[in-house]
């Protein structure tokens, strides 16, 4: 299929979703509209709720916090799970002797401890930060574990014929692996720091995208609430464009292979 | 057997244990030098493996083999007796149970710094470009990067890889591949060469062409070869002696012949030559029983 057929059926499938919505929140269909407009708004309500959001300017300061929450999250999550998954992977007696609270904490359901982050931390970006590092963390933390111990024996064995030290050998193959794993991931601890930071900012905030839409909510604004949403998915897709752009020069090494948005 | 001094002490020691008349095959070395110690020398050497189920597993058992500098050495043996263990004991990636190695005289304690190891498995940084992978060696002993990359990029030349310095291993093909890995071998100029089956997952004509690249590039400095092979052809056609190992487990050396064909020599030629012939036959007598052996103790799995 080439690339303009392809455009063009997506772009289909977009026109017949908001065409059903517009049609069945809006035309009565033996004598009733299907979906009533309180409950499910409409599509011109919600772009127009979203043009003006843009056009009072609104709209930037929420979605400036969220970013720089997920932003925050992303880097601290990703040094330390690194960090952490390195010294890890090679040392395998801390490693055993932490791995019951790794599982023990990596299977709590995050959204328990913003209760916790908004005592410690108040309702500022900190609160939702810390949110969005324990969700990044132990993706990057498995990836670069894994990438460490991963490490192909002839690679390293090679390594130290070439006359490595364990210092060069970290460097030189330790590390690049590990680096090439946490990559392969990008997508997905990006995704968790942005749904950190939203979370948190729906479970208590005073800006964000997240307290956009939780402030619709609490008004029953349901054109407000699919606004919210609608500028989160916008904001969702350019990060990830941005994510795919920088995978693409990290990873030049790496033969191409399907999709691992692991 | 009629023996240099050189290579003396070890042929006997390994002819003791093995009494089984075997031995009496080896013509003995003409290289090496009497005064000189030998490349690699291992004496005695049992290599056992712990196996899972804490049972141990002998791998090889009293090996002795001498390679005296300049030599270019094949071991010869069916699938799974153990010729890489012999090759990793002289490399020091792994201690033997029992016996000595010793590197110029030295025992081996640690890696042995002065031997190039050429992999079976792709063994290069996939995350360096060609000439990285070259440069590295030079790079980690301290060569500036700069000068590192130039002797990297004439070191592609010679193993005809020059337009291909940037591309990244897996842009390249299998033969490309054991191309670039030969010359970041051979850029450190290791006093020894330690190849295990490094052609062996090539196609026939690849492995014709990398075998003359490898004589070519050896004659001009002729280092000290340790070459193990399953490809007694292959042996015979680059080898200035060839050794044959039992089938495993508790490996052992059970022939050692001198070839002497002349050098230089083209690997394709030669193996119409008669004397070539003529030594396939001999050989192939005694390997091909432990072949067998081999063969049905993997169940033919292979």
């Amino acid at each position: 299929m080439n690339r303009a057929t392809l455009l063009a059926l997506q772009v289909l499938v977009a026109v017949v979703v908001v065409g059903l919505w517009h049609v069945l929140t809006s035309v009565p269909i033996f004598g009733t509209v299907l979906l009533p407009p309180f409950f499910f708004s409409r599509p011109s309500d919600v772009a127009m709720r979203i043009w003006q959001w843009f056009a009072d300017g609104s709209v930037w300061k929420h979605l400036w916090i969220t970013l720089t929450e997920s932003v925050l999250a992303f880097v601290i999550g990703s040094l330390g799970g690194a960090l952490v998954g390195f010294w890890f992977a090679r040392k395998p007696l801390v490693a055993a002797v932490f791995d019951p609270y790794v599982k023990m904490v990596n299977a709590l359901p995050r959204v328990v401890l913003a209760p916790i982050f908004a005592l410690w931390l108040g309702l500022g970006i900190w609160s939702k930060v810390a949110l969005g590092i324990t969700l990044v963390f132990f993706v990057v933390f498995f990836n670069v574990y894994q990438g460490v111990k991963e490490v192909s024996p002839t690679v390293l064995a090679n390594g130290r014929m070439l006359g490595m030290s364990e210092r060069q050998l970290m460097r030189h193959v330790y590390w690049p692996s590990a680096l090439s794993w946490m990559f392969s991931s990008l997508h997905t601890s990006v995704g968790f720091a942005v749904v950190g930071a939203v979370v948190g900012e729906y479970l208590g905030s005073a800006a964000g995208l997240g307290y956009l839409i939780q402030q619709a909510e609490g008004v029953f604004d349901v054109a407000g609430v699919f606004a919210g949403m609608a500028v989160l998915a916008a904001f969702v897709i350019v990060i990830d464009i941005g994510v795919s752009m920088v995978e693409r020069r990290l990873l030049v090494w790496r033969p191409a292979t399907p999709d691992t948005h692991g | 057997m009629q023996e240099t001094a050189a290579n003396g002490a070890a042929r006997e020691a390994a002819a003791g244990p093995r009494g089984d008349g075997l031995g009496g095959e080896g013509r003995g070395v003409e290289s090496g030098s009497a005064d000189r110690p030998c490349a690699v020398r291992l004496t005695d050497l049992d290599i056992t493996f712990r196996l899972a189920d804490r049972s141990t597993f002998t791998a090889v058992r009293n090996a002795s083999l001498a390679l005296a500098d300049g030599e270019f050495v094949a071991i010869v043996g069916p699938t799974g007796c153990g010729k890489s263990t012999l090759l990793n004991a002289s490399a020091g990636l792994l201690t033997p149970a029992a016996g000595s190695v010793e590197i110029f005289g030295a025992p081996l304690a640690g890696l042995n710094r002065q031997a190039g190891y050429l992999f079976q498995a792709d063994a290069l940084f996939p995350w360096k470009t060609a000439v990285e992978n070259v440069a590295i060696g030079l790079e980690i002993a301290g060569t500036r990067t700069a000068e590192a990359r130039e002797r990297a990029k004439t070191w592609l030349g010679r193993v005809g890889l020059a337009t291909f310095a940037d591309r990244y291993p897996h842009m390249l093909s299998g033969g490309q591949r054991k191309r670039v890995a030969l010359a970041q071998v051979l850029i450190r100029d290791p006093k020894i060469l330690l190849m295990d089956e490094p052609f062996g997952p090539l196609d026939a004509q690849t492995r014709q062409i990398m075998g003359n690249l490898l004589l070519d590039l050896w004659s001009s400095d002729r280092k000290g070869v340790l070459f193990v092979t399953h490809d007694l052809e292959e042996a015979i056609a680059l080898a200035d002696r060839v050794v044959i190992m039992s089938a495993g487990p508790a490996a052992r050396i059970i022939g050692d012949w001198t070839i002497p064909l002349a050098r230089p020599r083209d690997i394709a030629e030669i193996k119409l030559d008669k004397a070539f012939h003529d030594l396939h036959r001999e050989i192939w007598a005694v390997l091909r029983e432990e072949v067998m052996k081999g063969y049905i103790q993997t169940g033919g799995a292979e």
